[in-house]
């Protein structure tokens, strides 16, 4: 049975949201109030270019080169803005370091605020009530769900994210990465453990 | 020493094309000087907040639900766009869709 010709005679109908969404845009766009190019590169640049890397390679340069750490501790936004990484919601970083005293962890419990220049668009559980109420009230056991166990003489510290003011975490770097490059330093920083709800990956 | 650690693939920054969509479109307003961001996170967070009291809202749908919900909202209130225009329209794209052949591309008729 000729499958398409059958169940789709017409263009698939998106989903309710999805046709306000296109209403409003037609509406601004005749208006002049937006392009929808400059949509569309929005869109690329969140979609493509603005991630996680971006957010690793500042790891990566802060385990490889004290002075930059320090730096980066006392004033992120400048040291990050001269990487090229600012722009929206990256107005003011704040760099806060693991150590084995204390573990820090980000949440935004008002929505969802996080530092975009630095890590992209938040993942979905992020963004979920669940993890917004939980990441506060009881931060080891939301950890342990992301696979997380920490020595119990480590404390753990919750960042609340707020519309002036984004954190990243500098994890800690992890044993057997001695020597590596800051290349090959990058690839073990993944976005969670800039979050907090992970820890690097340990060099095979 | 050489490490064969590799970047694992990110997930895709957003689940659906609509919240890519109306992601940028308030992006874009912002960046043109609409509203302030700390506005606009002042109204979503009273959304969510709104919308998460009978259940626990997810962080895919049910934010950008709220999202869209929160940036129509301020465009009324700045009069940029009517609730009427917005009916109107969606109606329009509806037919559009439903009236364009499978595979072709949807678009809307030209109107007068």
């Amino acid at each position: 049975m000729p499958h398409d010709d059958h169940d789709h005679p017409h263009a698939l109908l998106p989903p309710e949201p999805a046709l306000r969404v296109k209403a409003l845009e037609t509406i601004l766009t005749r208006k002049g109030l937006v392009d929808p190019a400059a949509l569309d590169e929005l869109i690329d640049a969140y979609q493509n270019k603005i991630g996680p890397q971006n957010g690793a390679r500042v790891v990566a340069k802060a385990w490889s080169d004290e002075q930059f750490k320090k730096d980066l501790l006392e004033d992120a936004t400048s040291v990050v803005t001269d990487l090229g990484f600012y722009g929206r919601q990256g107005e003011h970083m704040v760099v806060v370091e693991n150590t084995p005293e204390q573990h820090n962890m980000v949440v935004c419990t008002l929505c969802s605020c996080y530092p975009w220049p630095l890590l992209g668009i938040p993942p979905g559980w992020y963004k979920s009530d669940a993890y917004r109420a939980r990441a506060v009230r009881e931060p080891r056991k939301v950890l342990a769900e992301f696979g997380v166990t920490l020595p119990p003489e480590t404390a753990v510290r919750v960042w609340d994210s707020t519309a002036e003011i984004r954190y990243l975490v500098l994890p800690m770097r992890p044993e057997g990465s001695e020597g590596l490059s800051e290349d090959d330093l990058v690839a073990l920083v993944t976005r969670d453990s800039m979050i907090g709800t992970g820890l690097p990956k340990v060099p095979t | 020493m050489s490490t064969c650690v590799t970047y694992t693939a990110p997930e895709p920054a957003f689940a659906e094309p609509w919240h890519a969509q109306v992601f940028a479109i308030t992006v874009a307003l912002n960046e043109d000087g609409r509203f302030d961001w700390s506005d606009w996170v002042a109204r979503f967070s009273a959304t969510l907040k709104r919308r998460g009291l009978d259940r626990e809202l997810d962080g895919g749908d049910d934010y950008f639900n709220a999202w869209l919900e929160t940036l129509e909202h301020l465009l009324a209130e700045q009069g940029a766009t009517a609730q009427e225009e917005i009916s109107d329209f969606r109606n329009a794209w509806e037919e559009a869709y439903l009236t364009t052949p499978h595979g072709e591309p949807v678009r809307l008729a030209p109107r007068d």
